[in-house]
């Protein structure tokens, strides 16, 4: 109860009705995540208390809002970046981000001025007005403005979504960095998969304003019977360490716990990296034998686990188990039935493609 | 003669600065209401404070005459209270042109107000500050064009009023005899040339406030681009 961050809320909006009912781990990114319209942006401004809906809201034990009482959003110790980053025009960066900052106790700051101004790489850009800031830089700063609170609670609401690509990937790594080093809890609304993939330890799957599935992100990916329509984006994610390269091929050699992979080299990748990597599915077909007469690299036996029709008619989905590892693989039924693949059977799973989660 | 020839307008600038930082006391916080308020009295309330703009000034001076008058509620009160009757003193023309101008302050303010983004606001709350510091370094430093134009209207505005100012300020040299009405003396007795000289100096004057106020404002609009 005091170690974990509870969220109940019922109430009609335009277009959909909210009802949740979540406890969510207190420690790493958990993503809110699910397309437009589903309620997320909503649940996580009804949490911040920035939408007073009925409903309570617990987060390490303290109440933020229960049936008879409502903290307001300025005396509860979270911090909120918004997509649209919301930095104060009239005031230069260096002010924007005191502004929290000066509102906290110094006995209560967990998070120095200097430390932030660090981590996101603002050194040079203090004296600046936001109008003059590209987008990434306005991100990172809003990231920074909103560190320095030393909250108990970090919210995001999609704070990506409004960058172009290359500002992404300028932003991923430091969110990443925030993640591995600060005990924050972060609740990350998205809707891409990419971002979800790279950055979320846990996953709450939103459709309508009603949760339809939740878990550590890995085993939720794994789900044949996931209610949540991935489709063409159903795949797992494996953790693992960079073990070796070969530079002959522009390889490196991804080890997990159930198996190992080549991946394309990329130049960033140095051995003993942990990594993640997103293999899709419909990426995943399956042999009955080892062949070696083939273009496939990447050759893993597994163990079935499961056979469930997917969403599409005419489609399975196949749960296997490589070691202690689920992968998923995307079939079509005649297949199935053909090679007979059936919860015990031993197979080779031949990999087509494998992404580096970036 | 030249100690009374500059006293209506050291009167008129007394009168428009009283008037200007009052209204800015009692129109800002009007202004921000209506700015903000959802419920349904806000229409009323913004009709009501829209009232001078269509009302001949006449109309207001005969009810503020009656009202501030030995029979008026607020005449019987000033006069309980010591003050004696406002109408033909200073106090009462300041009262009455603060009436007269509510509209120049509070319109401009609301919507500077209504123009500074909710989710500023939203991001100071979850940067811990309280609504009154909300108001107070982000919503009033991001109305600040609509202060300056509110300013210059009000206090320009009130120069220009006469016919308020007849109706329950009369003519007394030094207490209420502003400007304009200097200037209607001198007409009636025939003084042109000394109606003259205040009248082109009100056109110069107003011509002056005006320029500088769209210059500012074009200005702020720029540096808002930059």
């Amino acid at each position: 109860m005091t170690t974990t961050i509870h969220a109940r809320f019922r109430c009609a909006f335009p277009g959909f009705d909210l009802d949740v009912d979540l406890t969510l781990p207190s420690t790493g990114i958990t993503a809110l995540f699910g397309h437009s319209g589903c309620g997320k942006t909503t649940l996580l401004r009804c949490m911040a208390g920035l939408q007073n809906a009925p409903g309570t809201m617990t987060v390490l034990g303290e109440p933020w809002q229960t049936e008879e009482f409502f903290r307001p959003v300025h005396k509860r110790p979270l911090a909120y970046v918004f997509q649209e980053t919301q930095l104060f025009p009239h005031l230069n960066v260096r002010k924007n981000l005191e502004f929290g900052y000066r509102r906290i106790p110094a006995s209560e700051r967990q998070i120095e001025f200097d430390d932030a101004v660090r981590w996101l790489g603002l050194e040079s850009h203090l004296a600046r007005m936001p109008a003059g800031l590209s987008g990434g830089e306005r991100q990172r700063v809003a990231i920074a403005r909103a560190l320095l609170t030393s909250p108990r609670l970090l919210l995001m609401d999609e704070p990506l979504s409004a960058l172009d690509r290359a500002s992404k990937q300028d932003i991923l790594p430091y969110l990443e960095r925030l993640r591995d080093t600060l005990a924050i809890p972060i609740i990350y609304v998205s809707h891409s998969t990419p971002e979800v993939a790279r950055l979320a330890d846990h996953i709450v799957m939103m459709e309508d304003g009603r949760v339809v599935a939740q878990g550590p992100l890995q085993e939720t990916l794994a789900r044949t019977n996931n209610p949540f329509r991935l489709e063409d984006d159903a795949g797992v994610l494996l953790e693992g360490r960079i073990d070796h390269l070969d530079p002959r091929w522009h390889l490196a050699l991804f080890q997990f716990d159930g198996g190992q992979l080549w991946l394309r080299q990329d130049d960033r990748l140095t051995p003993g990296d942990r990594v993640r990597v997103q293999v899709l599915a419909r990426d995943i077909s399956l042999a009955l034998a080892e062949h070696s007469d083939q273009s496939i690299q990447n050759l893993v036996p597994a163990i079935i686990d499961q056979v469930d029709p997917d969403v599409a008619p005419g489609v399975s989905l196949v749960r296997l188990l490589a070691g202690p590892t689920p992968l998923l693989s995307r079939l079509t039924t005649r297949a199935v039935d053909q090679l007979a693949l059936a919860p015990g059977k031993n197979v080779w799973m031949q990999i087509k493609s494998v992404a580096l989660v970036d | 003669m030249i100690e009374t020839y500059w006293d209506p307008v050291w009167l008129t600038l007394r009168l428009a600065t009283t008037t200007t930082l009052l209204l800015l006391l009692i129109g800002t916080p009007i202004a921000w209401w209506l700015a903000r308020s959802r419920r349904w009295l806000r229409q009323p309330v913004a009709a009501i404070v829209a009232l001078p703009l269509v009302l001949p000034p006449t109309v207001l001076g005969f009810y503020l005459l009656l009202v501030m008058g030995p029979d008026g509620w607020v005449g019987q009160m000033t006069q309980s209270l010591g003050i004696g009757l406002l109408p033909f003193t200073f106090e009462g023309l300041v009262v009455a042109s603060v009436i007269y101008s509510l509209p120049f302050t509070v319109q401009p303010l609301q919507n500077a107000f209504e123009a500074v983004g909710e989710g500023f606001m939203e991001a100071a709350s979850t940067l811990r500050a309280a609504p009154w510091e909300r108001f107070l370094f982000i919503a009033v430093p991001l109305a600040r064009n609509g202060f300056l134009t509110a300013s210059v209207l009000t206090f320009a505005h009130t120069i220009g009023e006469f016919g308020v100012i007849l109706m329950i300020g009369g003519n007394i040299p030094g207490e209420t005899k502003v400007l304009s009405v200097a200037i209607y003396d001198h007409v009636e007795s025939l003084e042109y040339a000394q109606a003259h000289w205040l009248s082109a100096g009100m056109v110069v004057f107003s011509f002056v406030v005006l320029v500088t106020l769209y210059a500012l404002n074009g200005k702020a609009r720029a540096g808002a681009l930059r």
